[in-house]
């Protein structure tokens, strides 16, 4: 769904949100920072999901790991270094992935599902059940971790308005990154899996070691969202490794358009914000506790409506427009 | 007569109870198209499936002399392994990647045999070497002026075409054929029967094909296979000549053309 048009409108979008900050109040702009955590998220899903056929409803694992890899690298009451936990986070992922992939691996579709949704909900009650997780009462993270080169900080992430930008800043590196890889050898091979696994096998590629490396890149980037949120929020507790994070983060992907990575992003700014609009008592009353029954019935009406997401907008009414002029 | 290329020596698969293949031999040799036939149900398509990987034998072997790299048994390796030492395989089915362009689908093709194919930050189409093998590709299987159209629009007989393109962008010395003319026009299998007899020269090819005309035209050397077991092996006149083979097979192939 790349038309001529979609950089110029994506380069657009990371102006104005640059711009944000500037007008917003605070509130919105941690909302919005929120929000761009999520976007990286989902792109790191829509890798999985959309460009190489692996539909996971374990990808909060990444997630929360690498959230209480921060936490529990974090000195109680001072600042963590950045350039070591980070580090430490995404290698926790990669860890995590190579461990689990070798075993997810060899299913398939429904059961890819099923054994993902295990390990993430492994991962959920080893925190939860034992005293080095913190139980549910989860972890605080009493100070932004610092960037520092020698003695100087780079970055004052404590200042809500920078954080904002180093996360800006982050999703769009993602985005590129996520680009590139996927206009590279390896990237085309991963779409050759997702569209016929058994052809590109036949052609001599050896499919397990590229749905490896694939998988083990998404749940880093999917730590990566994880280290931020948990920077941002100052918390962690197991409700970030929960099944419903990755069931979120699958409906975002799934609302912008699988196989688009701008969908994805667009799909959690979409989730989140009706989330929090649907949710929001002075405008809803008493039904904004049932904010889960609108969007169901929105999730649904995008799901049949329009079968690329909200990316596919364009492309599906251009269609309906061909079929009633009488064109195949 | 030289070495064989590839030795299949007592082969046999088994589903269940039924031997699909049954102690099948037989030798492929370059510059040779080894033509296998018989009516359908005798496990042609088993066999290649064997050769390629896709399916696991029973028993027997499976050798092939690689160039310059001594002796490898192809029997229990996986399909991309096998297709990495060079033995390339079209499939009776056409299995291509629909969404793709044709050039996009034999560039993939031509990909596979990179030996730096992680590095990720280099895009895919800056590969001028790859891009070459891939328009070579096209246009050996009649398709350059169709490149740019996407597999999905092509035509039954032009996927098939693509199908041949994406075997020959692998680069393989062995070439397992399955069944490449079906569905395919007049003029198109005129086209493959000609690229068929030019191949041969430098490859070794395994034919799979119910198209009498296009075999006898082509094959150096004939198999007829029934009901998993071979019946009859030798050159073309021989076979045609046997009276075991015309009773089984040939006798009433009149109506039995069809994939």
């Amino acid at each position: 769904m790349r038309s001529k048009l979609t950089p110029l409108l994506l380069l657009v979008a990371v102006v104005l949100l640059a711009a944000f900050p500037f007008v917003g109040e605070k509130f919105y702009i941690q909302l919005i920072a929120k929000v761009m955590i999520m976007a990286i998220f989902a792109m790191s899903l829509d890798l999985l999901v959309g460009y190489t056929g692996l539909v996971s409803l374990g990808h909060a694992a990444f997630f929360g790991l690498a959230g209480y890899v921060l936490a529990k690298a974090a000195p109680q009451y001072a600042a963590a270094n950045l350039w070591t936990t980070l580090p430490l986070a995404l290698g926790a992922c990669a860890v995590f992935a190579l461990l689990t992939g070798f075993l997810v691996l060899r299913t398939s579709g429904i059961y890819f599902i099923m054994v993902t949704l295990a390990f993430s909900q492994m991962l959920f009650f080893v925190f939860h059940d034992t005293p080095f997780g913190g139980g549910s009462d989860g972890i605080y993270i009493y100070a932004k971790p610092e960037i520092k080169i020698g003695a100087t900080a780079l970055l004052d992430l404590e200042d809500f308005k920078v954080l904002y930008w180093f996360i800006l800043g982050l999703m769009t590196l993602v985005y590129l990154f996520l680009r590139q890889v996927l206009d590279s050898n390896f990237g085309r091979a991963l779409i050759g899996i997702k569209t016929n696994e058994h052809r590109l096998r036949a052609l001599g590629f050896s499919t397990f070691r590229y749905k490896l490396a694939s998988y083990m890149l998404s749940g880093m980037l999917a730590g990566l969202a994880g280290y931020l949120a948990a920077l941002q929020f100052g918390f962690v507790n197991p409700e970030i490794l929960s099944w419903h994070v990755s069931g979120s983060v699958l409906m975002m992907v799934i609302l912008g358009g699988m196989g688009s990575l701008h969908g994805a992003a667009l799909g959690a700014f979409v989730f989140i914000l009706l989330q929090e609009t649907l949710s929001n008592q002075s405008w809803f009353g008493p039904i904004a506790k049932h904010w889960q029954l609108a969007m169901g019935i929105f999730i649904i009406a995008v799901a049949l409506l329009l079968p690329h997401g909200l990316v596919g907008l364009g492309s599906t009414l251009g269609n309906r427009h061909k079929e009633t002029g009488g064109h195949d | 007569m030289t070495d064989p290329v590839l030795r299949v020596e007592n082969l046999s698969k088994l589903f269940g109870g039924l031997a699909a293949v049954n102690n099948v031999s037989l030798e492929l040799h370059l510059g040779q198209v080894h033509a296998v036939i018989g009516p359908n149900g005798a496990g042609k398509s088993t066999l290649t499936n064997l050769i390629s990987g896709e399916l696991m034998p029973t028993s027997g072997s499976i050798r092939y002399l690689a160039h310059g790299e001594g002796e490898f048994e192809l029997a229990g390796l996986s399909s991309d392994r096998i297709s990495r030492l060079g033995i390339g395989r079209s499939f009776q089915k056409t299995n291509i990647f629909l969404p793709f362009t044709a050039f996009e689908n034999c560039r993939l093709a031509a990909q596979s045999r990179l030996q730096r194919a992680w590095r990720i930050f280099r895009g895919a189409s800056r590969y001028a070497d790859v891009n070459v093998i891939a328009e070579q590709s096209l246009q050996a299987a009649g398709l350059s002026e169709r490149g740019e159209v996407v597999a999905a629009m092509l035509s039954h007989g032009e996927q098939r075409q693509l199908e041949i393109a994406m075997c020959l962008a692998t680069q393989p010395r062995i070439l397992l054929m399955d069944e490449p003319l079906a569905g395919m026009g007049p003029q198109e299998s005129l086209r493959i029967v000609a690229l068929i007899r030019q191949l041969a020269a430098e490859h070794a090819i395994l034919l799979i094909e119910h198209d009498m005309d296009a075999v006898f035209a082509v094959a150096h050397c004939l198999t007829v296979m029934v009901n998993g077991e071979v019946i009859e092996s030798g050159t073309p006149q021989a076979v045609r000549a046997s009276a075991q083979v015309q009773q089984a097979y040939l006798g009433d192939a009149h109506g039995d053309t069809h994939g």
